[in-house]
């Protein structure tokens, strides 16, 4: 539940749920989150322009010619918990991975002293979370993976990743949307797009509180769901 | 197809089209983005007689050369630049800011340079005629979001409007901006993680704008600001205006394409009222940060609102 409800900024407010990060704090934050947007897309309340769930925050944006702080945190506690729901409004994906196009595996299998397959395994067995989606656009914040697999970022973060690179720090595992720079541990690719440009109605695939199991596909199949 | 276009002999180092900006977008990772000087932007749609939301083409510093090859049209631009009209005839008129002008075919608009300032804007009567993407025009260019492949503007696009016109009236008004250093702020959700004596530095020293400033961020030199808690914090969403902290102790003011969420502590947080002043300032100009009360904030917001209110009921027609 919020322990803290503040503003920051002149028009935002933030939700503060605490300072742990698990999946039943973020569950939390997703509930809530669900519940702004369907009130906003209802036309309920005025005003909100943004509503931004991360590990154990939602940040709330506004129009202050429409709506102060007060008034919106005054809405935020007129919620009533026990009656949003979730499940309803989660999804679960299978996304494809070819381990093919690791770049860390090896480093990763010398850190750890683990074998490269039983990484490989580890990941294909998690069931990831979806904590948050952004940054960049589509790009998502997934956890949590075996405390066997936790890793640091790269010392040195790379200056140009292809888009679909699946990489893991600490107990997230994240996938690059598009072509960009990046710093965590590359232990595969996915031909799946997360952010579509052309698609307006859903530009991007992946949602906060959706769940993804990926499946392992080979070289050749990495490359006949590219040219599709 | 029967199209008014401009076509641009020179693009300008940073000229995107841009609206009011691209909302409910944020938890998918999408910045709002929009105009950075809004003040500007509502001034200019006024003059033409647009609707308030309408996109506008947005510049900073040297902005771009067009030349209008198809249709007539009334123009307008606002901020603090240098430009001028280059009729057909090759005559050439200074422009005014602020002020209309009509544009027949084969006549040019080169504006060469803002003036103490970053950012200029064209409106166009009617409008411009682009494709919206999530109901906004603004280009989000880190992304390639919104109209023109989310791209900035290159030499030889086409600029089509939507409409022509012919009506010989022109429109002005007096802007005033009070033009001074101090800039307000709001403290930020981890300004206790700061020292006492940065605190007190923070509001109290003087801070310079670096040249590693763009739409996304503004990257201050300055007195350095000490961590005594964490330089790393669980990654959080954004507000436009924070003023993140990194480890090296010197602030980046996160602006109108801010990344969605970030991990840095936040000392503050620029207030609405004060945000176009801040954008407009160039590398090498220097700010002092002021500490306000949320409801000072809010009342300076409503006199900001107010103010671009009455400039726009004081348009009056050129005789």
């Amino acid at each position: 539940m919020i322990k803290k409800l503040s503003n920051i900024g002149d028009c935002g407010v933030v939700c503060d749920f605490g300072d742990e990060v698990n999946q039943k704090i973020n569950t939390d934050v997703i509930k809530l989150f669900h519940f702004i947007k369907e009130e906003v897309s209802r036309g309920s309340v005025k005003g909100i322009l943004n509503y931004t769930p991360s590990y154990n925050k939602l940040i709330i944006n506004f129009d202050l010619k429409k709506i102060n702080s007060s008034q919106i945190i005054d809405f935020i506690k007129s919620v009533n918990f026990s009656k949003l729901n979730f499940s309803q409004n989660k999804k679960e994906w299978t996304i494809p991975i070819c381990y093919d196009f690791e770049m860390d595996l090896e480093y990763i299998s010398k850190t750890l002293k683990i074998d490269k397959n039983e990484i490989i395994n580890i990941h294909l067995n998690t069931t990831f979370f979806i904590y948050m989606v952004g940054f960049i656009p589509g790009h998502p914040f997934m956890g949590d993976l075996d405390s066997k697999l936790f890793l640091e970022r790269l010392k040195t973060p790379r200056v140009k990743l292809p888009s679909g690179a699946v990489g893991i720090v600490e107990k997230f595992c994240n996938i690059y949307p598009y072509e960009s720079p990046g710093g965590w541990n590359i232990i595969g690719r996915t031909p799946t797009i997360l952010f579509d440009r052309k698609n307006e109605s859903q530009p991007c695939l992946l949602s906060p509180g959706d769940t993804v199991k990926f499946k392992s596909i080979s070289k050749k199949e990495f490359e006949k769901i590219n040219n599709e | 197809m029967n199209k008014n276009f401009f076509v641009v002999l020179r693009a300008g180092i940073n000229t995107t089209y841009q609206d009011n900006g691209r909302f409910h977008m944020q938890h998918f990772g999408i910045a709002p983005g929009g105009c950075m000087d809004l003040k500007s932007y509502f001034i200019a749609n006024a003059l033409v007689g647009n609707n308030s939301e309408e996109g506008v083409l947005e510049f900073a510093y040297q902005g771009p050369l067009l030349k209008l090859v198809k249709g007539e049209t009334r123009i307008v631009i606002t901020g603090n630049v240098i430009f001028q009209i280059i009729k057909k005839n090759n005559e050439k008129i200074n422009g005014e800011c602020n002020r209309s002008y009509n544009l027949n075919e084969g006549d040019q608009i080169d504006i060469l340079a803002t003036k103490e300032s970053v950012y200029g804007y064209l409106a166009v009567e009617g409008g411009l005629d682009l494709k919206p993407f999530c109901k906004s025009v603004s280009i989000l260019a880190r992304a390639q979001i919104g109209p023109n492949e989310g791209k900035k503007i290159k030499d030889n696009d086409k600029i089509i409007f939507k409409r022509n016109s012919n009506k010989k009236k022109n429109f002005i008004t007096k802007v005033v901006d009070k033009t001074k250093d101090i800039i307000r702020v709001l403290p930020g959700p981890q300004f206790s993680f700061f020292s006492k004596e940065s605190q007190d530095n923070f509001f109290t020293k003087y801070y310079k704008i670096t040249n590693l400033t763009d739409r996304m961020g503004m990257r201050l030199e300055g007195s350095i600001i000490n961590n005594l808690v964490s330089s790393n914090i669980r990654s959080e969403g954004i507000t436009k205006g924070a003023i993140q902290v990194p480890a090296d102790g010197q602030p980046i003011i996160l602006l109108t394409d801010y990344p969605t969420i970030g991990g840095y502590p936040k000392i503050a947080n620029v207030i609405s009222a004060d945000y176009h002043l801040l954008v407009q300032k160039i590398p090498g100009e220097k700010i002092l940060f002021k500490n306000v009360e949320l409801q000072e904030a809010e009342q300076l917001y409503k006199e900001y609102l107010n103010n671009i209110s009455k400039m726009i009921k004081n348009i009056k027609e050129i005789n």
